[in-house]
């Protein structure tokens, strides 16, 4: 077919591009920050405030790498819906302050920086989203962790921990990552401990305090004692937890300062990635349109681990750890049931940890979770 | 004449004086207010793109501020804007997945009006809640608010969830043919023209119709129209019904101009920056149209202020809350200033 | 600590712990917008109120190190956007419903912009009382983590029942509230009155948010309040303007709020918009069973704006 040898040796040099960039960064970091490049405005758009412990945070953390690069200055906005207004965003930093490096951190500004992306191809946009695909735009980059891995993790803590055998897992809105990251927690509490279950709750919206204080409390007057929260800032979830003494994981970021006596560990992202895409475009160089991996390609960390952990459960959660990053453990493995009786995957069957289209299609919630995703198989 | 002078002096002052005051908050606040000024003007007129910016900000207040005007004109306290334009939505998508298959123009007309009509009679319910038990309809109308908005979240994230779009939760879609575009050569969709064809309605209607004029008279007193022999109920409805539509079809204009789906998006406080745009207009639907454009304009410029101060882009709220205030508060002074005073009949 | 499988046991103490937690702002708000009211006034920019004394509560209590400090703090700017109230409306053909609404995006706008910098900070927070030590089982001893503030709000609404009717200030009070007209023959000043009360009633909208950020849930964010300061509004129309009634009212809509996601964890999935809007569709409600065309509504002062 036409078209396929270029096709496949772009593929090569985003694989190439890959492998570089990820086994690059550490050790080319002195240099990128002190190589010059020409001068460059980078823009970051948030759907919320920076200083929320939580998903913006974590993003501006990697603002503020990317500003110590040299020659880039980088501006900020906070409180920008997912909505249209959005793109009018975007087109005001590139055309009033000549941004010309985008970094839309929202999951759902997606769609808008489609449509923008190909008005403006002199501007890279880098989404924190990963739903880059064949034929999208060439100016623009997927970037995201796959955060089941270390939710994972946590959750062998969490079985490992837990005197009750019932943990907690809240969410905000009933979108596929998020049952990822519950199944994750639940998998990884059950290699421990079998019989664990999970409480879900999902709250409906990114952010609303009264209602995660309401749903820990729920969970532990009904005997939950490890709880993690999937919201927008799970600072409430981790304070009111710390206050009915039971454990808790983090999102994010590191959030282990909130709670000294039940923090286990978090589940974290590693957005300073994005620096090398601002270099690469700087300097013309070659960068992958679409980067998703967990620990093997050191897309996510795992927070410091809380006092509360004893060093047993520490060298379990590393040895997992380190089975995720030398790809020896699959997270979705069969035989495999969810909630319902189903039998979702057969003994033998085995999914990839980066098979994109099996994560994005989840409905489902594994054995052991009480509560339902709400979406039709 | 002379009114109309005083209104637009009085009300220059008022706009004047929360400008000044709030220069004096964002001195206090280490900010040049010259230069944070300057990118106000920037970011909401100086520039054509900032100037489309505008407008389509201004486009569905226009709109919801009409919510607010109408029922006023009859003595009605509506701030239901906000549901109504949800329930314009939600309706306005379930209409155009009903009816696929029309010819575009068709479509798109259906699709509006059902959203006009979902509004209308959403702000109704307000209406014949007040005419029939006396329930106070500013309070219901904020109630009917929060109802609409846990509604559409209901339905969205459920029984109309679309499936296929697994990145984030809104409804199905109306079909594409129905969707409108931005208007040649301005770079606003159409939804702008909509806005301003209905405010003028608006004033032609309330002033110059035989149940415009009922309106005003209920309005105005509402024992002497009752002792006139008025159909309160029907007009306290109809006044109610109008702004609903009005505010609806902002909802619909949402659907087919920007989003095409429902969604939390829909959400975003049109509803109560069209109660401030009402007042600010002193509830003369053609002073909509200006008001509309002016606090269209500082939203739009929140923004880059933002960006350029690093000021949290709650500002634009404080500023629009002092504007809100002095204008309310400048109330006071019609019929005081001595050089638009009338002299009084023998004196 | 043993946990215990509660089921539905669950649900209700859920509801009863939520409704003691959630309550006291509602509480405070009802009973500052009753005074006010009672007084001819409706301050509908209670919102903003309560998030500047959510804001400056935390703030003060962060700066300060006292969470008692904060909650002075938070009366103080009760105080201050209560006068503002009432400044605006005393000015001749002034709407204070509109003003109300003024005052609620000026008031969140403010909270929001000068709150910036207590995002991430932990405030010290206000310390809470064990009442539920008798128990073994720990989910009632967690439900009954009353905030000594809860009292307060109890003990102030029976002295304002008390004194409205006993005291010659609730007399005035009252007076200025029914017939501004009368009063002013009898010569009570009418616009002090309302301003004090209007300003009072600030006060205990400010308590009310220094409760939420300084006891629960404890934080400063953007989204802490659901919409607590309008709700006032029509709280106090249901608890009839009697400060007693509404505690109870308080009580109810806090339970009201925990309710749903307390029914999820007992996998009473997928409605918990619906279960959100529970309170509004309550309020709602009973608004339309209470209020007649005919009468005014019983206890309604006669002034008041919304009654015309």
């Amino acid at each position: 077919m036409a078209g396929s040898s270029f096709d496949s040796r772009r593929r090569f040099l985003n694989e190439a591009g890959r492998i570089v960039s990820a086994a690059g960064l550490a050790a080319a970091w002195p240099t990128l920050v002190r190589a010059q490049g020409k001068p460059i405005t980078v823009g970051f758009l948030y759907t919320g405030v920076r200083q929320d412990y939580g998903w913006n945070q974590a993003h501006t953390v990697a603002a503020r790498q990317i500003s110590r690069l040299s020659g880039v200055k980088v501006l900020e906005q906070e409180n920008v819906p997912e909505t249209a207004e959005a793109e009018k965003v975007m087109e005001s930093m590139i055309r009033l302050d000549g941004a010309r490096v985008l970094f839309p951190t929202s999951f759902g500004y997606w769609p808008f920086i489609l449509k923008i992306a190909r008005r403006y191809p002199e501007v890279l946009f880098v989404h924190a989203g990963g739903l880059w695909k064949e034929g999208d735009p060439a100016n623009t980059i997927g970037y995201r962790g796959y955060m089941e891995e270390p939710h994972y993790l946590c959750g062998i803590a969490a079985g490992r921990m837990s005197k009750t055998g019932k943990i907690g897992f809240i969410g905000a809105k009933p979108l596929y990552f998020i049952f990822n990251n519950c199944n994750g927690f639940i998998l990884g509490a059950r290699s421990v401990n079998p019989k664990a279950t999970c409480q879900v709750v999902i709250t409906g919206d990114w952010n609303n305090p009264v209602k995660e204080a309401e749903a820990v409390n729920s969970m532990v007057d009904q005997g939950v004692d490890v709880i993690v929260g999937n919201c927008d800032s799970p600072k409430v979830v981790i304070e009111t937890a710390e206050r009915r003494g039971v454990y808790s994981c983090g999102y994010h970021t590191d959030l282990s300062a909130l709670a000294p006596k039940g923090f286990l560990s978090g589940a974290e992202w590693n957005w300073g990635k994005g620096a090398e895409f601002v270099r690469a475009w700087q300097t013309k160089g070659s960068y992958p349109n679409l980067l998703r991996g967990g620990f093997k390609r050191d897309m996510v960390k795992l927070s410091p681990f809380g006092r509360a952990v004893p060093e047993a459960v520490r060298a379990e959660v590393l040895k997992a750890r380190q089975a995720f990053a030398d790809d020896t453990l699959a997270l979705y493995q069969g035989p495999l049931r969810d909630n319902e009786g189903n039998m979702v995957l057969k003994a033998g069957q085995r999914i990839d940890n980066e098979d994109n289209k099996y994560k994005l299609g989840v409905k489902f919630l594994v054995e052991g979770a009480i509560g339902k995703t709400g979406l039709a198989r | 004449m002379r009114a109309r002078a005083e209104t637009a002096l009085i009300t220059a002052g008022a706009l004047a004086l929360a400008f000044a005051l709030f220069g004096l908050f964002l001195l206090a606040n280490r900010l040049n207010p010259l230069e944070v000024y300057a990118v106000l003007w920037l970011g909401g007129f100086g520039t054509s793109f900032s100037l489309q910016a505008t407008l389509t900000q201004a486009a569905p207040l226009m709109l919801t501020a009409l919510c607010v005007a109408i029922p006023a004109r009859a003595g009605l306290l509506v701030i239901g804007g906000e549901g109504a334009l949800v329930a314009g939505g939600v309706c306005a998508v379930l209409a155009g997945v009903a009816a696929a298959g029309l010819p575009a123009a068709v479509g798109t007309a259906l699709v509006c009006a059902a959203g006009a009509a979902a509004g209308g009679a959403w702000i109704a319910m307000a209406g014949a809640l007040k005419h029939r038990r006396g329930v106070n309809e500013t309070i219901s109308t904020l109630l009917l608010n929060y109802i609409a908005i846990a509604l559409l979240n209901h339905l969205v994230s459920g029984p109309i969830r679309d499936h296929t779009v697994s990145l984030k939760v809104t409804s199905w879609s109306i079909p594409q043919p129905y969707m409108v575009d931005a208007i040649p050569g301005v770079g606003v969709h159409w939804g702008l023209a909509l806005g301003v064809l209905a405010c003028l309605a608006a004033y032609v209607l309330l002033r110059y119709s035989v149940p415009g004029f009922a309106i005003a008279v209920l309005g105005g007193n509402a024992r002497a129209a009752q002792l006139v022999g008025l159909p309160i109920g029907r007009l306290t409805l109809l006044a109610c019904a109008l702004g609903g539509a009005a505010a609806g079809l902002a909802g619909a204009v949402e659907i087919v101009a920007v989003h095409g789906a429902a969604s939390s998006s829909l959400v975003v406080g049109f509803g109560y920056a069209g109660i401030l745009v009402a007042f600010l207009a002193r509830q003369n639907p053609l002073a909509i149209v200006f008001f509309a454009f002016l606090v269209g304009g500082i939203s739009a410029s929140g923004g880059l202020m933002q960006r350029r101060f690093d000021m949290p882009d709650a500002a634009t709220q404080v500023l629009q809350g002092m504007i809100f205030l002095c204008v309310l508060g400048s109330n006071a002074l019609y019929g005081r200033v001595r050089m638009f005073r009338v002299a009084r009949a023998g004196a | 600590m043993t946990g215990t499988e509660l089921g539905w046991w669950g649900v209700a103490l859920a509801v009863a712990g939520g409704a003691i937690r959630v309550s006291t702002p509602y509480l405070f708000v009802s009973l500052g917008e009753t005074l006010t009211e009672k007084s001819g006034r409706v301050n509908l920019g209670l919102e903003g109120t309560l998030l500047m004394g959510a804001m400056s509560g935390y703030g003060a209590s962060y700066l300060t190190g006292s969470p008692w400090l904060g909650v002075l703090a938070a009366a103080a700017s009760g105080a201050l956007l209560g006068l503002l109230h009432a400044a605006v409306s005393n000015l001749p053909r002034v709407n204070d419903i509109a003003v109300g609404i003024a005052l609620f995006i000026f008031g969140t706008g403010l909270a929001f912009f000068l709150g910036k910098p207590f995002v991430q900070p932990q405030a010290p927070r206000l310390p809470t009382l064990a009442l539920g030590g008798f128990s073994d089982v720990p989910a009632i001893r967690a439900a009954l983590e009353v905030s000594p503030l809860f009292f307060i709000g109890i003990a102030l609404a029976f002295v304002m029942h008390w004194a409205l009717p006993n005291t010659r200030w609730g007399l005035i009070v009252r007076a200025v509230g029914d017939n501004a007209e009368a009063a002013r023959t009898a010569g009570y000043p009418v616009n002090l009155t309302r301003t004090l009360a209007t300003a009072l009633g600030g006060v205990f909208a400010g308590v009310a948010g220094a409760f939420l950020s300084l006891s629960y849930p404890g934080t400063w964010a953007e989204g802490l309040s659901s919409g607590q300061g309008l709700m006032a509004v029509a709280l106090v129309i249901f608890a009839r303007w009697n400060p007693v009634h509404c505690v109870w009212v308080s009580l109810l809509f806090g339970g009201a709020s925990a309710l749903g996601p307390a029914l999820q964890t007992v996998g009473v999935t997928g409605y918990y918009y619906l279960t959100g809007a529970a309170p509004y569709v309550l309020t709602l409600a009973l608004l339309i069973a209470s209020s007649s065309r005919r009468h005014r509504l019983a206890g309604a002062p006669g002034e008041l704006s919304i009654n015309r």
